[in-house]
């Protein structure tokens, strides 16, 4: 059964005079989909985005949403979508509770004061809600403006690295509403982030983009599984064990007397694993290295 | 939407506290020159009658409430813009340099109901202005100095204005106020469309109405022909109405230039904003 598209992009491109942010970017969202939209700085992830939210008119292309074309049903569309560009910016003057009313009111939506409590409840804000935005930390507009994007409760979420500038604790609350965004209300969530652990932690689905284009796209599980990994081993005597492996035309760099990394196979750490306890060395420590963070780097670099 | 969004857009105008500083600033200009003229009204008004007096004799007192009023227009109707300026040239761009123009252009509303709610709530607040200085400048002048006939000097000589015909005359001179202040407060909405800061466009719309009301007042033939044509030409067409003829006419043109500004203003703002792409 073909899964229902969420987001289409297709081919779009977007030049700023003459700098060529976004150049012939596709991908493709399902339903359900946490995925992970993924490029270093400047690759035009924010510009992508943007043209998703129609605040930018891509130069060509097309993106369609819930099977409609954004250019045709912008209203319709953009009323069943919640998002954090960037930063989640408020009216400084006004207190949290008046500026979800403000984006309620434009929202498509009948939306009570009990449904802006409720909301303010679930991202631990209600008894901030009758103070000023301008005394808020970092962290707590952030959450008022997820508070924002839920509330009227639209089938797709859009959040452009919703974790910059937040301390770890911060990160962590985020982490687990969008997935509790995922597992319970089973939203379908677009995460730019540039916390890459984040989008293998959370995202099933990504796409890298690289100077305005899309590079590879797919399931996350898929791309990190069909490479190999650079293995650390932590081991009694490192370059016996560095010995008995090359013997045997595995590549070793050893780099100290306790530890050698090889470049491996997943499947083939137990086999090594067998090998040096055979050999009477001890084996302390197995630490794939190989994550998100090196299959990015290769990506782009290629 | 557009009634909703006008209500927001209101909402954001009575929270901020630079919008009260044009109602503080005319109480505070209207105060100072009621007090002028309770202090000194009649040595100030011998100054512009001491020419008429070998020829006329003036009975009773001269300094009453419409008078003042009539004096509070005239010197405050060239510093008002600046008051409106003030609020209208950051309704755009000031939710630019906050960043709130990604939330709200981002909502199920189009671009030009964003434009025009903030052209509305513009108006409402140019009115309320208008109506707070017609309050000081004509309701507490009367209570302080009392009702009587209105002497106007003009440029066809002195024109005195009886008592009971001098009512109708205020209204329809602070309608008109009210367009060419609502002209001044479209162009600065215009410019903030323009802008990503809230300085540029107060200030460019100051700039834009003393270069032409220099233009204006030069006596260069050069610029005859667009003198008519320039809004701060008919910024004064409320004063046609204490002429002793109305020049009807001339006021239709003053009304007709005035809204063809606000018009096309209008239209280049929806213009812009429609076209613009939003990366602040």
């Amino acid at each position: 059964m073909e899964t229902e598209k969420v987001i289409e992009v297709e081919h779009i491109s977007k030049s700023f005079g003459q700098f060529e942010a976004v150049k012939d970017v596709s991908f493709t969202v399902s339903k359900g989909d946490v995925f992970g939209f993924l490029g270093p700085n400047g690759a035009g992830k924010s510009t992508t985005i943007r043209c998703l939210l129609s605040l930018i008119k891509p130069d060509s292309g097309k993106i369609s949403m819930f099977g409609q074309s954004l250019a045709q049903q912008r209203k319709g569309i953009l009323a069943n979508i919640g998002s954090i560009i960037e930063k989640p910016d408020f009216y400084k003057y006004l207190t949290a509770h008046k500026n979800l009313e403000i984006f309620a009111r434009i929202s498509g939506k009948h939306i009570s004061n009990k449904e802006i409590d409720k909301m303010l409840d679930f991202v631990g804000l209600l008894d901030r809600s009758n103070h000023k935005v301008k005394g808020f930390s970092h962290g707590m507009k952030q959450r008022l403006g997820i508070a924002q994007t839920l509330l009227h409760n639209p089938e797709l979420i859009i959040l452009d690295e919703p974790t910059t500038g937040l301390d770890p604790q911060g990160i962590i609350e985020i982490r687990n509403l969008i997935l509790r965004l995922k597992n319970e209300q089973h939203k379908t969530i677009l995460l730019s982030s540039h916390q890459l652990s984040e989008i293998e932690l959370i995202a099933n689905r990504m796409v890298i983009i690289n100077q305005g284009r899309s590079i590879v796209e797919g399931s996350v599980k898929e791309l990190l599984n069909s490479e190999e990994m650079v293995v650390r081993f932590q081991v009694e005597d490192a370059p016996k064990a560095s010995e008995i492996l090359r013997e045997r035309s595995v590549m070793v760099d050893l780099l100290d007397q306790m530890s050698f990394e090889v470049l491996l196979n997943k499947n083939q750490i137990p086999q090594i694993n067998e090998i040096l306890v055979s050999q009477q060395i001890g084996v302390h420590v197995i630490e794939p290295k190989r994550k998100l963070e090196d299959y990015f780097i290769k990506t782009i670099q290629a | 939407m557009l009634l909703k969004n006008t209500y927001n857009e209101l909402l954001k105008i009575v929270s901020k506290p630079r919008s009260y500083l044009g109602f503080g600033a005319l109480t505070l200009l209207i105060g100072i020159i009621l007090f002028a003229m309770k202090a000194d009204g009649k040595n100030i008004v011998s100054m512009v009658t001491a020419s008429f007096e070998q020829t006329l004799v003036f009975n009773g007192d001269i300094v009453n409430g419409n008078l003042v009023a009539f004096i509070i227009l005239q010197m405050l109707i060239v510093h008002i813009p600046l008051l409106i300026a003030l609020v209208t040239g950051d309704l755009i761009s000031g939710e630019a340099a906050m960043g709130t123009i990604r939330m709200l252009a981002s909502k199920p509303i189009t671009r030009s109901q964003i434009v025009l709610s903030k052209f509305f709530a513009g108006a409402i607040y140019t009115f309320l202005i208008t109506i707070w200085m017609g309050f000081l400048a004509l309701i507490v002048s009367q209570f302080i100095f009392g009702t009587g006939d209105l002497i106007v000097l003009n440029s066809d000589g002195l024109v005195i204005i009886p008592e009971d015909d001098v009512m109708w005359r205020f209204l329809l001179g602070f309608c008109v106020a009210f367009l060419s202040l609502l002209t001044v407060a479209t162009l600065s909405i215009c410019l903030s469309a323009f802008a990503e800061n809230s300085i540029g466009p107060i200030v460019s719309t100051m700039s834009i109405i003393i270069v032409f009301t220099i233009i204006g007042t030069l006596e260069v033939s050069a610029f005859d022909a667009i003198k008519p044509y320039l809004f701060t030409t008919h910024m004064v067409a409320w004063r046609s109405y204490f002429s002793d003829q109305i020049p009807y006419a001339q006021i239709y043109f003053s009304i007709f230039v005035l809204v063809a500004h606000i018009a096309v203003l209008l239209s280049i703002t929806l213009f812009k904003f429609n076209k613009k792409d939003i990366t602040s």
